[in-house]
């Protein structure tokens, strides 16, 4: 099962880079880089599997065989604060793409010439 | 044309990169990481949670909790600072639909009960799955259907601003009295660790979840808040 | 049996994702961008982590969706 759930997590980060690379609306580039964050997330949390193990979770497991019927703990601290970081990146883009359109009435990024020399 | 034809020859390096990493992948059946292994065998006896995640979290990784909590703060002002408005550019309202009265009415019954879930979340971090994210992040949901069912509310920027810096001073102090009191920095120890898996115990654990969760709360709340108001802009 | 109710959700997730890119309006786009992070969220609930399947169901599907369609709005109110 685990070896299903990884391989989804690739194709979601290949399916969110293709998002990013090919579309012109901002709109869904910045919807292609909440599925790429989402990809990453599962992928990190499907290496600290182990099979037939059970949540860290200390009420039903006594302490002494904690070791024995639990898996790795560490991936899931990470990808909780990879979760709520993803949520302000993805609120920051937004409000910069409402100011964009605030000035140049358009949301297709070929307008966007300022920068090009 | 040749746009398409380099995308797609960069996706398939990628895609070659990720098979060669899902080649070497293999479920182990035993748990072998070594850091992990000391956590199970010795992180409920030193930290008197019944939650190991809630445990990493905030006592052994308290640094990065630290660093996504000034993140959230970050965000939060530098919306509140973008979208600003001035009073002179305000004009007056278009008129709005009103809201039906199955969403009013019902709104006042749960609302209290979307806040009560929240601080149950929050409250009991670290004997159940839960804590300060989730708890505030449940709060914040609570103050979008306060938004929600009566449009004319805006969210009273003193009050968010308030809880806001009081929950990060005091999450600060208790760190500190951590490194005075105790063995370092966000050390949980320095408040007696009780009996394991009654709600006051883990010394310091509920305490620091509860200011966490209250400021998260207030930052999405007023993220929420500000990128709802209905009013026009000038357009300049 | 659980692998079964893997391999569908992971069917509906891919499926989800390339209707996000794919569709022609973007409220579309953005419900079903709350959909790849609900079914991850029950693919969380089957590798074990129930913390993290509660900060992606109530983060993930919840707060970012709505963020979407208020930003969405202010553009809509500006634009006629």
């Amino acid at each position: 099962m685990a070896y299903i759930i990884i391989i989804t997590g690739f194709l979601l980060v290949l399916i969110g880079l293709w998002g990013i690379l090919s579309q012109k609306n901002l709109f869904k580039i910045i919807l292609g880089f909440t599925i790429f964050d989402t990809g990453i997330n599962v992928v990190m949390v499907s290496v600290g599997y182990v099979q037939g193990k059970t949540a860290p979770i200390l009420d039903v497991i006594s302490q002494k065989d904690a070791l024995k019927s639990i898996v790795d703990p560490i991936p899931q601290a990470l990808v909780l604060t990879s979760i709520v970081i993803g949520l302000g990146v993805s609120a920051l883009m937004l409000v910069y793409a409402i100011k964009l359109f605030q000035d140049k009435k358009s949301l297709d990024v070929n307008n966007f010439k300022d920068l090009k020399w | 044309m040749i746009k398409k034809i380099i995308i797609i020859g960069l996706l398939a390096g990628v895609g070659v990169i990720f098979f060669q990493l899902f080649q070497a992948y293999q479920v182990p059946t035993i748990l072998s990481n070594k850091l992990a292994v000391y956590y199970a065998q010795n992180a409920a006896r030193e930290v008197g949670a019944a939650n190991l995640v809630s445990a990493i979290v905030v006592t052994y990784r308290g640094f990065d909790t630290l660093g996504e909590v000034t993140i959230l703060f970050l965000t939060a002002a530098i919306i509140s600072f973008v979208l600003k408005l001035k009073k002179e550019d305000r004009v007056p309202d278009r008129p709005i639909r009103e809201t039906s009265e199955l969403l009013t009415s019902s709104s006042q019954v749960i609302v209290p009960v979307i806040f009560l879930v929240g601080i149950y979340i929050f409250i009991n971090g670290h004997l159940t799955p839960g804590g300060g994210f989730q708890g505030g992040a449940v709060i914040a949901s609570g103050v979008l259907l306060m938004l929600l069912a009566n449009p004319h509310m805006e969210v009273s920027h003193k009050l968010v601003a308030f809880i806001e810096s009081l929950s990060g001073i005091g999450f600060v102090v208790v760190g500190v009295l951590g490194l005075i009191l105790a063995g370092g920095f966000l050390d949980n120890r320095f408040l007696p660790l009780g009996t394991f898996g009654t709600l006051i115990s883990a010394g310091a654990l509920p305490l620091i979840y509860i200011f966490i969760g209250l400021k998260v709360g207030a930052e999405l709340s007023n993220i929420l808040g500000t990128i709802s108001t209905h009013q026009n802009e000038k357009n300049s | 049996m659980i692998i079964a109710i893997a391999a569908v959700l992971c069917l509906l997730s891919l499926v989800g994702a390339i209707m996000t890119i794919h569709s022609k309006k973007l409220s579309i786009g953005i419900i079903a961008s709350g959909l790849v992070s609900l079914t991850a969220s029950i693919l969380f609930l089957l590798l074990a982590a129930p913390d993290v399947a509660l900060t992606e169901a109530s983060i993930g599907s919840g707060l970012t969706t709505i963020i979407f369609f208020y930003a969405l709005n202010k553009i809509r109110q500006n634009h006629d």
